[in-house]
C-alpha cells in the first residue's frame, strides 16, 4: 500500500532530528519568570494581578481579552514584580507580568497525581462540561500557531465536524517535543484524544505521524486497539510519508483523509475536520481530568553545535537563556537564535525571550547554517511552483509584491499562502521569495479587512 | 441618371437620419463638465505625487472646484506648487486663499550607528517593511530607522537620501515638496510633515522612542529618555511627554531653543540657526595654552 501523503507540492529538507531518543527532563525554574500577555492568536489577555501580589502555580494572572483570547496561568508561585513591557517573539516589547519566583506552591484545585484516569471515571462531563473547561484553562494550539481550542470545537452553525485528526506529524527539521511527548504520555494523550472527540460530538478520530517515526506508530497503534477497540470511538494512526509542510492544517486534512479545504476564509471544519497537536490533546487531558491549566510544556532545545541538546518539560515564562545554559550555552561564533524550528521558526535578537505557550523549539543555527546565500536573478526554473503546498506561483507573487501591485496579488490569491517556506529553500538562485510574499499578504489581507470594514 | 439619384436620396435620407439621432442624444445625453476644472489642473504641478490626498493631480482640480462652489477651499493644498499655485488657483476661483505655511519632511530619529549600536544581523529582503515585520531590526531600539531606505524609494522629487555614515536619511529642503509619501512608505512613522519655519529653522524632538528612559538609553545614546525637563522648561507649553517621549506641537513653538540646552541625551535638535557665536574666554585659554 502506498503511504499517504498531501497531494501537491512539499518538500523534505534534512531532518537533523538531534534529539529524537533523548528523554525529557524536568527544566529548573527560572529565577523570574515572563509572561507576554498576547501569546495567543487573538486579543492580548488583560491582567488580573498587580504589583506586590501573591501567586501559587497556577493561579489566573491574566484573563481573556476577548472572545478569540485565553487567560494566563502563573508557572510559578511568588510574587508579582512588576507588570512592564518585555521583549517577546515578536522581536518588540509587549506588556508582560514578571514574577519573582518563591517556592513552588500549586494551586490545591490541581490533581498533581501521575494516575491514569479515563474519561468514563468522569460522568460529570458532558461535551459542553470539556469545552467550558478547555477555555477556562487557556488551553491554544500547541502546535506553534496558538489558536485558542475551545473555538475550533465549537465549529460555526455552516460547518458541521465528522472527525478530530491529531497532528503528530512533527514535520520541521530538528523538533521532537511532540515525539518524546507521543512516547512518555501515549495514554494521556489518547484520554486527550477522546476527550476532544466527546467535546466536538464526533466519534472518529485519526492520528497521522510521519513514518520516521516508526516506535510512535507502533506504540500509538497498540494503544489506540487497547483503549478504542471496545468503545463507541473509532481511532486511526495514519502513518504519513515524510514531506514538508504536512503538519500544516490543510495540508493535514489532505494527506489524511483526502479532502482539500478551500481557499481562506474556509478552515478545515468546513470540510468536516478538526486539527489538534497532540501537544494539544495532552493539555486537554491535564486540563479536563486534572485541572491544571496550561502553564508547562514539552520545548526541545538543539543545534548542531550546542553541546547537550535536549528535550526539556519546561514552566511558560522561563528564558531561552536558561535552557541554552542547560544545553551547554550559546556555542562560540555567529548563531542564529530560533523560536520553532528552521523552517517557520521566527528568528530572536534576545536570549531573554521567555518561553510561551507556542514555543515548542527553541533552534540554534550556526556558522554557514545561519547565512543566506547571495540571491541571484530568477532562471524562471519554477521550481518554487512545483513545491508549493498551496499550489500558488511564489516567484509570481514575490514580483507581484516587490512592484507593489496589490490588485493582481490578490487575484493571484496570496492570501493563500501559508508562509511555510519551501519556495524559498528550494530556490536555486536564493531569492528571498518568503520575504516579498509575506510583505505583499499582509497588505492584501489589510486591504480586504478594511474593504470589509467599509462595508 | 436615375441610378444617381436613387443613391443620392437613400444617403442623404441616413445622414438626414443620423444626423438627427447623433443631436437628440447630444442634447440629452449631455455631461456637463465644468470648464474650470481644466483650467485649474492646467495650473497644477502635473506630478500626480498624491500629496494632497487625492489620487493625481485631476482629483485634486475636481475638489478644488466643487470646494470653490461650496464656498471654501480650505483644507485642500498643493504641497508641491505651494503658495504660488495656490494663489494663482484661488484667484482663477475667485475664492480667498486658503493653504497652510509650508512644511518639510523631517526624520525624528538620531540612532546613527556611532550613537545606536547593532546587536544582530539581519540577512532577509532589504526594504524597511520587511524587517519591520521581522523584528526590531539590528539594533535594539524597535522605534527607530531601520536604514533600508524605503523612503528614499518613495521619493518622486529625488528629495531624500540615505547618508553612509549615520546610517540615516536625509532630506533636502530644496528638493523636500512635503507630498508625504516618505512619511507613508517609513513602516515605523519616524517621518514627519514640520513646518518649514521662518528662514527654515525649526526645533524638533529627534526620536521616537516610547520606551521607558532606560531601556531606551541601553538601545541608543541619543534617544529621548522622556524626562520632562523640555516639558518644564518650554515656556510656550509646545512641549508634552507622552508614551516616554516628547514631542514639540511646531503650532507653538517660538522657536527660543531653551529646550535644547537642557536636554540630557541631546536629542532635540535645531535646523538653520546662525552658529552660535564662539566664546571669548575659551578662546583666550586656547591661546594661553598655546
Amino acid at each position: 500500500m502506498k503511504i499517504k501523503t498531501f497531494s501537491i507540492g512539499g518538500i523534505h529538507p534534512e531532518e537533523n532530528k538531534l534529539t529524537h531518543e533523548v528523554p525529557t527532563q524536568v527544566a529548573p525554574l527560572p529565577k523570574q519568570a515572563i509572561f507576554p500577555l498576547s501569546q495567543h492568536i487573538g486579543a492580548p489577555a488583560t491582567p488580573v494581578v498587580q504589583k506586590g501580589d501573591k501567586v501559587k502555580v497556577g493561579t489566573m494572572i491574566a484573563d481573556a481579552g476577548g472572545f478569540v483570547s485565553a487567560p494566563i496561568f502563573s508557572s510559578v508561585s511568588g510574587t508579582v514584580a512588576k507588570i512592564d513591557t518585555a521583549i517577546d517573539a515578536t522581536g518588540y516589547r509587549k506588556p508582560a507580568i514578571m514574577i519573582d519566583v518563591e517556592g513552588d506552591e500549586w494551586e490545591e484545585t490541581i490533581d498533581r497525581s501521575d494516575k491514569l484516569e479515563q474519561v468514563k471515571d468522569h460522568p460529570e462531563l458532558t461535551p459542553e462540561e470539556i469545552v467550558k473547561r478547555i477555555k477556562a484553562a487557556g488551553v491554544v494550539g500547541m502546535g506553534g500557531a496558538c489558536f485558542p481550542t475551545f473555538i475550533k470545537l465549537t465549529p460555526p452553525p455552516t460547518a458541521k465536524a465528522e472527525c478530530v485528526i491529531i497532528n503528530a506529524v512533527e514535520c520541521e527539521p530538528y523538533i521532537t517535543a511532540d515525539y518524546r511527548l507521543m512516547m512518555e504520555h501515549a495514554d494521556e494523550i489518547l484520554v486527550g484524544l477522546e476527550l476532544l472527540m466527546k467535546g466536538a460530538k464526533v466519534t472518529k478520530g485519526y492520528i497521522g505521524i510521519e513514518t520516521n517515526k516508526p516506535k510512535a506508530i507502533e506504540l500509538l497503534t497498540t494503544k489506540c486497539a487497547e483503549v478504542f477497540g471496545q468503545s463507541e470511538y473509532s481511532v486511526e494512526v495514519v502513518p504519513l510519508a515524510q514531506r514538508y509542510p504536512q503538519g500544516g492544517e490543510k495540508q493535514l486534512v489532505d494527506a489524511v483523509i483526502n479532502r482539500q479545504v478551500p481557499a481562506p476564509p474556509a478552515i478545515p471544519v468546513n470540510v468536516g475536520a478538526i486539527v489538534q497537536n497532540v501537544g494539544t490533546a495532552f493539555a486537554v487531558y491535564q486540563a479536563v481530568i486534572k485541572r491544571k491549566p496550561l502553564f508547562e510544556r514539552y520545548t526541545t532545545v538543539t543545534g548542531k553545535r550546542l553541546q547537550n541538546p535536549g528535550n526539556y518539560l519546561v514552566r511558560m515564562g522561563t528564558p531561552m537563556q536558561d535552557l541554552i545554559d542547560l544545553c551547554g550555552g550559546m556555542p562560540e561564533g555567529d548563531n542564529k537564535l530560533l523560536a520553532g524550528g528552521p523552517m517557520m521558526g521566527k528568528a530572536l535578537t534576545s536570549t531573554e525571550v521567555p518561553i510561551c505557550k507556542g514555543t515548542n523549539s527553541v533552534t540554534i543555527l550556526s556558522g554557514d547554517d545561519a547565512r543566506r546565500k547571495e540571491p541571484q536573478p530568477c532562471i524562471r526554473c519554477a521550481k518554487c511552483v512545483g513545491v508549493c503546498p498551496m499550489g500558488l506561483e511564489p516567484y509570481l507573487l514575490a514580483k507581484l509584491s516587490e512592484f507593489k501591485n496589490w490588485e493582481r496579488a490578490e487575484k493571484e490569491d496570496i492570501v493563500s499562502c501559508i508562509e511555510c517556506g519551501s519556495c524559498q529553500f528550494t530556490c536555486p538562485a536564493h531569492r528571498p521569495l518568503l520575504d516579498n510574499i509575506r510583505q505583499g499578504k499582509q497588505t492584501v489581507m489589510g486591504i480586504i479587512r478594511s474593504r470589509a470594514a467599509k462595508k | 441618371m436615375n441610378f444617381i439619384l436613387i443613391a443620392v436620396i437613400v444617403l442623404g435620407s441616413i445622414g438626414l437620419i443620423a444626423a438627427i439621432v447623433l443631436f437628440v442624444c447630444s442634447k440629452k445625453f449631455a455631461v456637463f463638465e465644468d470648464p474650470r476644472i481644466a483650467q485649474v489642473n492646467e495650473l497644477l504641478p502635473g506630478a500626480n505625487c498624491g500629496g494632497c490626498g487625492f489620487a493625481g493631480c485631476g482629483g485634486m482640480a475636481d475638489a478644488l472646484v466643487k470646494g470653490a462652489d461650496k464656498g471654501s477651499i480650505e483644507g485642500l493644498n498643493c504641497p508641491v506648487g505651494g503658495a504660488d499655485v495656490m494663489g494663482k488657483v484661488a484667484d482663477l476661483l475667485g475664492m480667498a486663499i486658503a493653504n497652510g505655511e509650508p512644511k518639510v519632511a523631517v526624520v525624528r530619529c538620531n540612532g546613527s550607528c556611532a550613537l545606536r549600536p547593532k546587536i544582530a544581523e539581519y540577512a532577509g529582503l532589504r526594504t524597511c517593511a520587511a524587517m519591520n515585520s521581522c523584528g526590531a531590526g539590528e539594533t535594539a531600539c524597535g522605534f527607530g530607522c531601520l536604514g533600508c531606505g524605503d523612503c528614499v524609494a518613495a521619493c518622486q522629487f529625488d528629495a531624500i537620501h540615505m547618508n553612509p555614515e549615520t546610517g540615516l536619511p536625509e532630506v533636502d529642503e530644496e528638493k523636500c515638496t512635503a507630498c508625504g509619501a516618505c512619511t507613508k512608505a517609513c513602516p515605523r512613522g519616524i517621518i514627519e510633515l514640520r513646518k518649514k519655519g521662518p528662514k527654515g529653522r525649526r526645533v524638533f524632538v529627534s526620536c521616537v522612542n516610547k520606551d521607558k528612559g532606560a531601556v531606551a538609553m541601553k538601545a541608543c545614546k541619543a534617544a529621548c529618555i522622556g524626562c520632562g525637563k523640555c516639558e518644564k522648561t518650554c515656556p510656550f507649553g509646545a512641549i508634552t511627554v507622552g508614551n516616554n517621549v516628547a514631542y514639540i506641537d511646531f503650532n507653538k513653538c517660538r522657536l527660543c531653543r531653551k529646550c535644547v540646552d537642557v536636554c540630557p541625551k541631546k536629542a532635540i535638535h535645531t535646523v538653520n540657526f546662525p552658529a552660535p557665536k564662539p566664546v571669548e574666554p575659551a578662546k583666550e585659554e586656547k591661546e594661553a595654552q598655546a
